[in-house]
């Protein structure tokens, strides 16, 4: 459930389009924001706020890569391993990192598709914050980083700390 | 000559790399100036300028600007823009520099773009990967209002115009206008068939334009300096500067600007400081990866929509990568092809189903299991989804993303044939074993 001030947030999205169920991509980043993955009340709650069928919600939400439907713990890292970072080591963070947190319930490492970075290549992004020009050992570091709190780390749909 | 960068968009970012996405920065350096003189303008002129400028658009089909704007049906209201920062073409990376460096220069493109078509209300699909330039965006639309440049009555003129900033969610077929719109309109990213065009009925089913960030940010240098003066720049119907996303084996990746008529080869060694290790070109794909690829006796090709038209590829994003001799372009294929298939949106199926076999096929040649047929077979499922191999793109399907899958086929088709064919002749050792890839260093990018 969208604690009070969120679901205030939730409201003035809203007002921003001329058709409510814009704000349904909106409304589950902040449902994520929130809560750290997408569950069946939030999604119940937004179709009650859009008058949307929870069939239309879930819909839609289930085709958006960065929509998680089940816990994700507390860190998100995106390791990119389209072409560039292909040919620059890309594949070997991800197999690294992968090893290092298999066990790990706070950190969910996840292949993903070209993130604009490739000037920087190889490169990640832990709750969408950007990494570049790494090792498996730095983007480890950088991780650990967080963990310490030595990094303050984005919400984790990506919206400000 | 060596081969200098023109920069009119990239200029305040290099100028003031300290500060230039602040209200200050853009003040000192002129922003919103234009905005001031367009507004004086009649809105009929201000498209006019930008017809005369030549303006293509920078998203990656290159479509006239100034004429996309003119089939908007004239007295029908409210009508749409919708800027398209939603970069997901692999290896493009030129609108999260121009969002996160210099989102003042955009917002000043979006509002003259909005009062010459007459629109009140503006979008702004951003990535939804891409939280920071969400989060310069969202300050500068903020300072943007307080300083009157946004809101009721800009600048004293009459006109008022709000800009809505938007998050997308991860899906690159949102970058296809048509389901860039569905997704704005809170459904699943599916392209929409065309006819009615987005001019016609497009966001909320009302008159809609569809601009990329870079043709956006482009607009207030046109009206600056004037349509004719920008049309100097650059070369025959390829006018202007265009921001190239250099990378891949290069010394200096990054965003260069330069005007239209240079050569790959002078973008590759003048700009990126040549191939790294002082190694050479084995091929290169020149416009995003949706373009059919080029190899190293094309480096001399002028950078000209038309000119690289010519050889069948296109410039498209803009996004040049550049592989060494030592890349195995058979793994850049698979990746590329793994890519589409990841992003299909399943809505047609030539394209939901093929660009699946398309990446199974591939995976298993890279893994030494292909069979003698298999790039015949590849080949006969990219004519399905487009028919007769060409490009520019025929297709079977709604939108190119379907086709584009087929960009990297060709092009091994085209300049690795016999390779490839020789590498799905399997060994015993393989065949016994079923391991074609340990030790090649790529395994770690299998996982599927």
């Amino acid at each position: 459930m969208f604690s009070s001030d969120n679901l205030q947030r939730a409201r003035e999205i809203i007002s921003r389009y001329p058709s409510s169920r814009s704000a349904l991509l909106p409304l589950l980043h902040l449902a994520q924001d929130q809560d750290g993955w997408i569950n069946d009340e939030a999604m119940t709650e937004i179709a009650g706020l859009l008058e949307l069928t929870r069939a239309d919600v879930y819909g839609t939400c289930s085709f958006y890569t960065m929509f998680k439907l089940e816990p994700v713990g507390t860190y998100v890292v995106s390791v990119c391993t389209n072409v560039t970072c292909l040919v620059t080591g890309g594949p070997a963070i991800l197999h690294h990192l992968e090893k290092t947190y298999a066990d790990d319930p706070d950190v969910f490492v996840e292949e993903v598709e070209c993130l604009a970075a490739c000037g920087g290549a190889p490169a990640l992004q832990v709750n969408y914050e950007y990494h570049e020009r790494l090792t498996p050992q730095s983007a480890e570091q950088i991780i650990d980083a967080y963990r310490s709190g030595q990094r303050t780390a984005r919400r984790i749909s990506g919206g400000p700390r | 000559m060596t081969l200098q960068e023109t920069r009119l968009l990239t200029k305040r970012m290099n100028d003031r790399p300290a500060d230039s996405w602040t209200m200050e920065a853009a003040l000192a350096t002129g922003a919103y100036e234009t905005l001031r003189t367009a507004l004086r303008m009649k809105p009929a002129d201000v498209q006019e300028e930008v017809k005369t400028s030549g303006l293509r658009g920078r998203g990656g089909a290159g479509f006239p600007t100034g004429t996309k704007w003119s089939f908007l049906p004239a007295g029908l209201y409210p009508r749409y823009l919708v800027v398209n920062a939603d970069e997901g073409e692999p290896s493009t990376f030129k609108d999260r520099e121009l969002m996160e460096r210099d989102p003042h220069q955009l917002i000043e493109g979006v509002a003259i773009s909005a009062y010459a078509i007459e629109s009140n209300t503006a979008f702004i699909y951003v990535r939804g990967e891409m939280a920071h330039a969400h989060d310069v965006l969202e300050r500068a639309l903020a300072d943007a209002r307080a300083q009157g440049f946004l809101g009721q009555n800009i600048l004293g003129s009459g006109y008022d115009l709000d800009i809505v900033l938007h998050r997308g969610a991860g899906a690159y077929i949102c970058g296809e206008e048509t389901a860039l719109l569905e997704s704005l309109e809170g459904r699943r990213g599916m392209p929409r068939i065309r006819p009615p065009f987005p001019a016609i009925a497009g966001l909320y089913a009302k008159p809609t334009v569809v601009n990329n960030v870079e043709t956006m940010a482009t607009v207030p240098h046109i009206v600056g300096m004037g349509g004719a003066e920008y049309a100097k720049l650059g070369v025959n119907r390829s006018t202007g500067t265009r921001i190239f996303s250099l990378s891949g084996h290069v010394n200096r990746p990054g965003n260069y600007e330069v005007e239209l008529g240079a050569t790959f080869r002078d973008l590759i060694d003048d700009l990126g400081g040549g191939v790294t290790n002082g190694g050479t070109v084995k091929f290169f794909i020149p416009g995003g990866a949706s373009s059919q690829w080029l190899v190293n006796e094309h480096l001399d090709v002028p950078l000209d929509m038309d000119e690289v038209g010519k050889l069948g590829v296109m410039l498209g994003s803009g996004a040049v990568m550049v592989f060494d001799q030592d890349t195995d372009p058979l793994a850049v294929a698979w990746r590329l092809v793994k890519f589409f298939a990841h992003e299909s949106c399943g809505k047609c199926t030539p394209c939901r189903e093929g660009t699946g076999w398309e990446e199974k096929i591939l995976y298993r040649i890279l893994h030494g299991q292909g069979r003698p047929s298999d790039l015949d077979l590849l080949l006969d499922i990219g004519d399905n989804i487009s028919p007769g191999l060409n490009a520019p793109f025929s297709q079977t399907t709604i939108c190119p993303l379907g086709p584009s899958s087929v960009s990297p086929i060709v092009s091994l088709n085209k300049y690795f044939r016999d390779d490839i064919i020789a590498r799905c002749t399997p060994s015993l050792v393989t065949m016994l074993t079923g391991n074609g890839l340990a030790g090649n260093g790529l395994d770690g990018g299998l996982h599927r």
